[in-house]
């Protein structure tokens, strides 16, 4: 029998397009990498050319450097991991003179995650970002932080801390999009959501870690050495998708950043369904650095499968019966 | 440092605790260095969502094979149990080579390798790289008893002197690598130091180094969720030189096990603290090799006493 050799069919480039648009942040891809799981863009960039990347949210940056807390920082739980790492970072100059320039040389859409302990703090890590951020794309504001002026309790858990903050960054930020990332750890969430609206922001990132322990039995010693700590991974993503779901019916027009255990493209889609107008990869890069590019992937070939040509038709698109 | 798949060359066993994964993995085997490590995928179907981190053991760069390199392992976890039921033709994904490995030294000189249980992984890799550099390598390795020792009769070939300790006399001298130092370095004339094992065992042997004006380099281990720089989980405090008027306490910095290290130089590391109690059900989350104290367990590898504190 001669020996047949059937031709590949050729892969066909998707001709769908994946470029978005939240308010006048254009995106060439919804897919973005969540603050705190690509460090300053460096280290990715040893796996992937980041400027095909949607954006890069970088690790939270602070008015002067924090150190962080002690180890362990991390534990790995049924399908996530549990972290406290404190927010080490290496402040918002070190940002603006030395990763920025490098993000931007590299062609990279940077969006800078700020982080504060008071407002004031926040405001003076905006003003920097006004006056030295040439090119930040947008801002996420992290207050999933311990407010210092109301006995540590995170901003995000109260909307009057909420708005607080949102309004004074936006007072010093606003020519600049800005994105707070909102806790799941609240009774309700659309509250937080409409505060943060009416103190001004452009958009709403949702959401951050769920608050969780761990306990060594062996010890009797929590696994984190910061005792609590925030649950990601593909475990937190169905409560991610509620969230986006609930904010994205309250308050349709708002542009939406979601993100919480994405590790696959359908997993991006349900967000984008659910109404996110564009999603962040988090825990996943920490397993495989190439996932936010398989998800882009996917989801043009969805796209192509279903007859779907502009990804904003499947923003929302999710069918639920009101 | 790339994203690669290997094929499991073969599965063995080293005593009755320790597995070893032979992989075919080229683009990692032709510029690993002794010291450094990869990020082994666990299997995609459980729960267990993160690498597991391992030192590497051996590198066969010239073989009937393109390069191959050597893991080993003992079973702590879903993870690690899943990577011994592995055999010839398995795929692996992982990542490699990771972290910053071994420094050698630029003169001739006698080194002395010491490692803890499954800590003296990285030092037979580190072995072969100084002997083929014309380097003198001596060892030490110590265990708590003889079936927690790593191949040792690999060690003696190795080394121009190589001494073994058990905590229970089974092999070797009885008591531990701290026990038998002092004589080790004296009838070596050691001018270097490379350690592996619990931290305990590495503060002592810093503090030793530190008298002595010893330079010592040391492979630590912290748990890590990403391996290549990124979650911030695996940091060791490190003290630096304190700017002018700055508080001593502000001196240490938290650098990432697995960039800035996991080879560190033990004189600089802060010993005494936090970064020992890591949960039972963790360890092998922190780069085997390297063992994590996991307290409260029988097969605690507490032997060695924290550094005069």
């Amino acid at each position: 029998m001669a020996l047949e050799i059937t031709p590949r069919t050729p892969i066909k480039p998707s001709t769908a397009d994946t470029k978005v648009r939240a308010g006048k942040l254009e995106l060439q891809n919804p897919v973005l990498v969540a603050s705190g799981t690509f460090g300053s863009g460096r280290e990715g960039s040893a796996f992937l050319d980041i400027s095909t990347l949607g954006g890069i949210i970088v690790k939270s940056m602070t008015l002067s450097p924090w150190k962080g807390k002690p180890t362990p920082r991390m534990c790995e739980t049924p399908s996530g991991m549990l972290n406290a790492i404190g927010i080490q970072n290496k402040g918002v100059d070190h940002f603006i003179q030395e990763d920025l320039p490098w993000l931007l040389k590299k062609n990279a859409t940077v969006i800078a995650s700020i982080a504060g302990n008071t407002v004031d703090e926040f405001v003076r890590v905006a003003d920097k970002i006004r006056t030295g951020g040439r090119g930040v794309a947008a801002v996420e504001i992290n207050i999933s932080c311990p407010n210092l002026e109301d006995r540590n309790n995170m901003f995000a858990h109260s909307p009057k801390a909420t708005a607080e903050v949102v309004g004074n960054v936006k007072e010093a930020l606003k020519r600049t999009m800005v994105f707070p990332k909102l806790s799941p750890n609240v009774t309700s969430l659309s509250e937080i959501a409409e505060a943060a609206l009416n103190a001004g922001a452009d958009g709403l990132s949702l959401i951050n870690t769920v608050f969780g322990m761990q306990i060594d039995t062996e010890t009797r010693l929590p696994k984190l050495a910061g005792t609590y700590g925030g649950l990601s991974g593909p475990a937190v993503h169905p409560i991610a998708v509620r969230a986006v779901h609930e904010v994205h019916r309250a308050f349709p027009d708002v542009p939406l950043i979601g993100q919480g255990g994405v590790t696959t493209a359908e997993d991006a889609l349900q967000l984008i369904l659910a109404g996110a107008t564009a999603v962040a990869v988090g825990t996943a890069n920490f397993v495989d650095p190439l996932t936010p590019m398989k998800v882009k992937e996917g989801i043009a070939l969805y796209m192509d499968r279903h007859g779907v040509t502009d990804l904003a038709d499947l923003i929302g698109a999710v069918k639920v019966d009101e | 440092m790339l994203v690669s798949s290997g094929e499991v060359l073969s599965h063995k066993k080293y005593g009755e605790h320790y597995h070893s994964l032979t992989i075919v993995a080229p683009e990692i085997g032709e510029t690993v260095k002794p010291g450094q490590f990869v990020n082994i995928r666990c299997g995609t179907n459980g729960s267990n969502i993160l690498r597991r981190p391992f030192s590497v053991y051996r590198v066969h760069k010239r073989g009937g094979w393109a390069s191959t390199i050597e893991v080993v392992f003992d079973i702590r976890g879903p993870g690690t149990a899943f990577l011994s039921t592995l055999r010839g033709h398995s795929n692996v994904d992982l990542i490699g080579p990771l972290g910053r490995g071994f420094a050698l030294p630029r003169r001739r000189a006698h080194c002395l390798l010491i490692g803890g249980g499954i800590g003296a992984t990285p030092l037979f890799f580190l072995a072969d790289e100084l002997r083929n550099e014309g380097h003198r390598v001596d060892t030490i390795l110590g265990a708590r008893t003889s079936g927690l020792l790593l191949n040792a009769i690999e060690a003696r070939r190795l080394a121009s002197v190589a001494v073994t300790t058990t905590e229970d006399g089974s092999m070797g001298e009885r008591g531990r690598v701290t026990d038998v130092l002092e004589d080790m370095v004296e009838r070596c004339a050691t001018e270097v130091i490379y350690a592996c094992g619990p931290h305990p065992m590495l503060a002592a042997l810093s503090r030793f180094c530190i008298e002595r004006r010893i330079p010592i380099q040391v492979a630590v281990e912290e748990l890590m969720a990403c391996g290549y720089g990124v979650c911030m989980t695996c940091v060791m405090p490190l003290r630096r030189k304190p700017k002018k008027d700055e508080p001593v306490e502000d001196s240490v910095v938290y650098a990432r096990s697995c960039t800035e290290g996991p080879v560190f130089n033990g004189a600089l590391v802060v010993w005494n603290g936090e970064a020992d109690v890591v949960a039972h059900d963790q360890a092998e989350l922190s780069p085997a090799g390297v063992p994590t104290r996991m307290h409260g367990m029988p097969e605690s590898d507490d032997e060695f006493p924290p550094p005069g504190n």
